[in-house]
């Protein structure tokens, strides 16, 4: 099948700002699932609220288009009812980890086999620019006039401490490397988390004078490096990319239907 | 490697101009300098003759304007 198949044309060009990463990250996955050679039909696309979940109105999957950080959680009852169906649960970095962070940790200790994106450009695109828990210290945010003093999260540390079974990280300049994690991650059986650097030229860029998206493109390309590289240790600075944890462990549905047959047993 | 693979040879740029937002994505990391904005800030493939043929602008097009088709 042509990516075009998976697309809902009728809805394009679609709603993203010029530049925006999240663009770059519905082209991956369409290449990802294209190369999978998987049907339309076995796909549940689940999104919460925010710019990266309308993601899910243009693609031509089985889509459920839910609220504000509860993705998951949805996404949760859809593959314990079906279980052979795939489900991708793309997400921005606010819905996932502030609004959604709860279902985020408690899906991955569960090891249900879902493939959770984090679409991370640092910020609340959809509502003005708010920072968000992955903005990081020092960020210009409009909540943050004078620059933020929080922390962020490091989505990779926090996916792998809560439990998920599989943990990547790429970005949207290193689209071939981000097109083959989402492979990996969607045939992973398990909780898989891929996060995606992504510019949001509009609000990020422009407020922390980063420039349009081709600049911010290259930072990643300068910031990044491959997991376990001489350069991490070089520079601690540099953002890793690749796969972080890969294992095997109980798959969450698995493990239920044994429950419903020891249940059933004892009748 | 019994084969050799032979390198995909350019046929045409497809830009889809109504779906193009002129973000300049693929202007900035086309490794041969082939494409360009035009007047209406929209995509163009001013030097056809110098394409391999990579792709790159075709994945990393948020618009999914952008198809390389080759021979």
């Amino acid at each position: 099948m042509a990516i075009k198949d998976y697309i809902r044309e009728r809805f394009f060009p679609h709603m993203w700002c010029p530049g925006c990463g999240h663009g770059i990250v519905l082209n991956s996955l369409l290449r990802a699932v294209e190369e999978l050679g998987m049907s339309k039909n076995e796909i549940v696309m689940v999104s919460g609220i925010g710019c990266s979940s309308r993601i899910s109105g243009y693609l031509d999957f089985h889509t459920l288009h839910t609220i504000h950080g509860r993705a998951l959680a949805f996404a949760t009852g859809v593959k314990l009812s079906r279980p052979e169906l795939n489900l991708i649960v793309p997400m921005g970095d606010g819905d996932a980890l502030a609004i959604g962070g709860n279902h985020f940790i408690h899906a991955a200790r569960r090891n249900i086999d879902l493939t959770a994106i984090v679409m991370n450009n640092r910020i609340y695109g959809m509502t003005g620019g708010q920072f968000s828990p992955l903005s990081g210290c020092g960020v210009m945010a409009t909540t943050a006039p004078f620059a933020t003093v929080d922390q962020s999260f490091d989505v990779a540390e926090l996916a792998k401490a809560a439990g998920a079974t599989f943990v990547a990280r790429s970005t949207t300049y290193h689209v071939q490397q981000l097109t083959k994690l989402l492979r990996e991650a969607i045939l992973h059986e398990g909780f898989s988390v891929v996060e995606v650097l992504t510019q949001c030229p509009t609000y990020f860029g422009r407020r922390n004078k980063q420039g349009g998206a081709v600049e911010m493109m290259k930072w990643f390309k300068d910031n990044t490096t491959p997991v376990g590289s001489k350069a991490k240790q070089e520079n601690p600075a540099l953002i890793e990319r690749g796969i972080f944890v890969q294992k095997e462990m109980p798959e969450y549905c698995k493990a239920y239907d044994q429950v419903i047959e020891r249940a059933q047993k004892g009748k | 490697m019994a084969e050799v693979q032979t390198k995909p040879k350019l046929k045409e740029h497809r830009i889809n101009r109504a779906w193009c937002k002129g973000c300049g994505i693929c202007v900035a990391f086309c490794p041969k300098q082939v494409l360009e904005l035009d007047d209406q800030d929209k995509a163009v493939a001013v030097r056809p003759e110098d394409c391999i043929a990579c792709k790159l602008c075709e994945l990393r097009c948020p618009d999914l304007a952008i198809e390389i088709i080759t021979e």
